[in-house]
């Protein structure tokens, strides 16, 4: 029977490959474990988003009463629903982490831009995964955030309003948006996602993990990807599913009121924590900058951050002299920390 | 050649000379006679431009004086809904508003009448404003019978009588500065009824002689109906006028005091025309609804006012162990038993609410316990225990299944966290088995 199933999927060929896989070992290897894990907390996304599909239903009219049966009547819908909210959450954070370390550790180096840029389009993806996601529930938070993400999009010169046309399905956001948003959810954010990850972790299987240039000097060990590296990621991914058991059963993700289109927008209104920088800072940004609207002034330098961001690999090429290397910290600290303190008060703020 | 016609027919648009103008320049153009219309056209415009900015004489003269009781009204008149209507002095005080001198301006033979009497001040506004014909054509929704109703007015029937302290036409609605009863500013605007009124009403010196109380103003201000108008801002909110009537302002007499209330609260009026207590108020001459909830300082009804503990008003007529008396503790349990039940009911619901359950269905089914109080609470106008129960029941079963609900919830949340620990315990466990199977790898 091996030798049968070997001969039509060369399944000694790849194992001999997973063998032969080996991570370097050094005081940075923790940081390897947040791309697994991202993929891990993906992984409960396409299991958890499966099954709650059967039971969703993607129109204004039934979509809160949906999850509200999910929650309340279905056989542990409510732990389902929990763990797909936090494990999305959770998998941005990671993401976020993943990024972070890769920009520092400056994994993208030579041969690994094209990988670099993958992750960053894979980044994308699951921010509109997030954005997608959030209006389904169809409540009333969802709706606000929703209508003043898109408007946001609006702004953009000349792509703007028809960018915004076509996320709605019109010029309000309506059980058409909520439509339209289902089938981004559940269809053209998979397939592509999909893609991008077999490519992505193709190309880390092609190149092997980087070893930071910083200690590329030094004695770096090694170990066995199959199976020690594999188990301790697997330590990690039995960690993460008590993680989001816990805190799908000690804070359930909350459902709130149903949308609805003629009342007025609640008081403090505020979107999802990954994108809580962006809005504070176009809270911050004067009306108008240099004569120019200032909010689109912004949005356009959010934009063209996130274009920065794939041209990276292409920008810092080893060797490097040192005082690039420093730039390059720098701008990742300064990121971060705006990231961090920007978040921190956009929660603080009312 | 055109803008000058347009520049004409602008300036003239509420002049005569303007039609007369146009039609010789168009028969002039037609003729063909350019030169005589380019002539015609120069002395007619001046013409038209004179006449288009000479104003009311009466206006130009008495906003000049220095005795303010004559140079108000013309000030005042700025605003008056009259004048935005395209009247002016002359259309109520005659007289020729084009003459040059204040004797030819005020000559009888051209129709002067003055400032008129006290007295006569119901006809002279009701020469328009009685005037069907007349009124359809500034407001045909408006109504024409205001001077009759008037007449019916104790206001009216007084200054029939000879009495000229009482209000007339002018005193509510103001005079040269008559706004439209929409308008905020307007004195007869809902906000401003019960100040107008109370001017007089309020005032205990002026009112001496009327021998009538002058508390009302400060009575209302304290009830229900003056919070939702004046805090809520409610202006379908009763005040003075929605009670007395306005043109035919009359206190409501003890016969017709629940045909008023029951205008609005028409249900309470109708329970209680079927209750006992319709006949046994007649038979003591007690005036309906005010008898119990007063007539301008009608405070918020409250759950106490029924029942036979202290403060209630049952025991103001009824006695320990007469029919009334026994009902109205029924009622009152009944309604605190509901109460009781909401109260608790909700107070679960919010505890799992708050401890993230989702009880959003249960706490909208509660809706109707509460729907079911406000029912009672309007029932009990029937005097029927019977009525009162009909809706009590079904609201406590009803409240009783959101407390069940709430229950449900709370002991869902129970076992939540107790499969929680048993799965740490085996998520834990599984982790430290792998854990110990890599150390076990990499002791090799």
């Amino acid at each position: 029977m091996k030798d049968w199933l070997d001969e039509r999927l060369s399944i000694s060929a790849l194992v001999a490959i997973a063998q032969k896989k080996e991570v370097p070992l050094h005081r940075h290897s923790i940081w390897y474990y947040f791309g697994g894990m991202t993929l891990f907390l993906f992984t409960v996304q396409v299991v958890t988003g499966i099954l709650l599909l059967l039971y969703y239903r993607p129109s204004a009219e039934n979509a809160f009463e949906s999850v509200q049966f999910i929650i309340t009547e279905v056989q542990f819908g409510w732990l389902i629903r929990s763990i797909h909210s936090w494990s999305a959450n959770l998998m941005i954070a990671t993401l976020f982490i993943h990024l972070f370390s890769v920009f520092f550790l400056r994994a993208y180096h030579r041969p690994r831009e094209i990988t670099w840029v993958s992750g960053v389009i894979l980044l994308f993806i699951v921010i509109c995964f997030g954005f997608s996601g959030y209006l389904l529930p169809w409540n009333k938070l969802a709706y606000f955030a929703t209508k003043v993400g898109t408007e946001i999009a609006g702004v953009i010169p000349i792509v703007g309003r028809p960018a915004l046309r076509f996320l709605r399905g019109g010029n309000d956001v309506t059980g058409a948006t909520l439509t339209r948003f289902f089938g981004f959810h559940v269809a053209v954010l998979p397939a592509t996602a999909t893609v991008f990850i077999a490519i992505h972790i193709l190309l880390v299987q092609l190149h092997g993990m980087s070893v930071p240039p910083s200690l590329a000097k030094e004695n770096v060990g090694k170990m066995k990807f199959v199976p020690n590296f594999l188990l301790r990621d697997l330590i990690g991914w039995i960690l993460a599913i008590g993680v989001l058991a816990a805190l799908a059963a000690l804070f359930p993700w909350e459902l709130g009121e149903k949308a609805d289109p003629f009342a007025p927008a609640p008081a403090g209104i505020k979107p999802e924590w990954y994108f809580l920088f962006m809005f504070q800072t176009l809270k911050f940004i004067p009306a108008k900058l240099l004569g120019f609207d200032g909010e689109v002034l912004g949005i356009m330098a959010f934009n063209i951050i996130a274009l920065l961001l794939f041209i990276v690999p292409f920008v810092d090429r080893p060797p490097g002299n040192p005082r690039r290397r420093l730039l390059f910290n720098v701008i990742g600290v300064i990121a971060l920390l705006y990231i961090v303190v920007m978040t921190i008060i956009g929660y603080v703020t009312k | 050649m055109r803008a000058l016609i347009f520049l004409t027919k602008f300036l003239s648009q509420r002049r005569k000379a303007a039609r007369v103008f146009l039609w010789f320049s168009f028969v002039l153009w037609r003729l063909c006679l350019r030169k005589a219309l380019l002539s015609s056209l120069v002395v007619l415009t001046l013409f038209t431009l004179a006449s288009a900015q000479k104003k009311s004489s009466c206006i130009e003269c008495h906003i000049k004086l220095d005795d303010p009781r004559l140079s108000t009204p013309a000030r005042n008149f700025e605003n008056d809904i009259h004048r935005t209507r395209g009247l002016s002095c002359n259309d109520c005080h005659g007289g020729d508003p084009n003459a040059d001198t204040s004797k030819a301006a005020k000559d009888p033979a051209k129709g002067f009448l003055g400032k008129p009497k006290t007295l006569d001040i119901p006809a002279y506004c009701g020469k328009c404003h009685s005037d069907a014909n007349l009124m359809k054509r500034f407001n045909p929704s408006l109504r024409v019978d205001q001077e009759s109703e008037y007449y019916t007015s104790v206001h009216g029937k007084l200054l029939k009588s000879g009495e000229q302290k009482v209000a007339t036409c002018i005193s509510c609605h103001n005079v040269h500065g008559i706004r439209a009863v929409s308008d905020p500013l307007s004195s007869v605007y809902p906000l401003n009824v019960a100040d107008t009124c109370a001017k007089c009403h309020a005032n205990a010196d002026y009112m001496r002689s009327f021998r009538i109380p002058t508390d009302q103003f400060q009575k209302f201000k304290t009830s229900v109906h003056a919070k939702a108008l004046y805090v809520k801002q409610d202006l379908s909110a009763p005040t003075c006028n929605d009670c007395h009537g306005n043109h035919g302002a009359t206190p409501p007499g003890i016969a017709s005091v629940a045909n008023v209330c029951g205008q609005c609260h028409a249900r309470q009026a109708e329970l209680f025309q079927t209750s006992p207590h319709k006949a046994a108020f007649d038979q003591k001459g007690l005036a309906e609804c005010i008898t119990c909830h007063n007539n301008h300082a009608i405070a918020t009804p409250t759950d106490q006012m029924i029942g036979t503990q202290q403060g209630a008003l049952c025991i103001n007529c009824h006695t320990n162990g007469d029919k009334g008396f026994v009902a109205g503790g029924y009622m009152r349990s009944r309604i605190d038993q509901l109460i009781a039940s909401i109260d608790k009911s909700t107070g679960i619901l919010n505890l799992a609410e708050r401890k993230g359950m989702e009880v959003s269905k249960p706490k909208f089914d509660l809706k109707a316990a509460t729907d079911a109080l406000t029912h009672a609470r309007v029932l009990i106008h029937s005097s029927s225990t019977a009525e009162v129960d009909k809706v009590v029941a079904p609201g406590l079963e009803v409240a009783g299944k959101a407390y069940q609900a709430g229950l449900d919830a709370l002991a869902e949340l129970s076992f939540r966290r107790k499969g929680l620990a048993v799965s740490l315990v085996f998520i834990l466990l599984l982790a430290l088995l792998v854990y110990l199977k890599v150390r076990q790898i990499e002791a090799r």
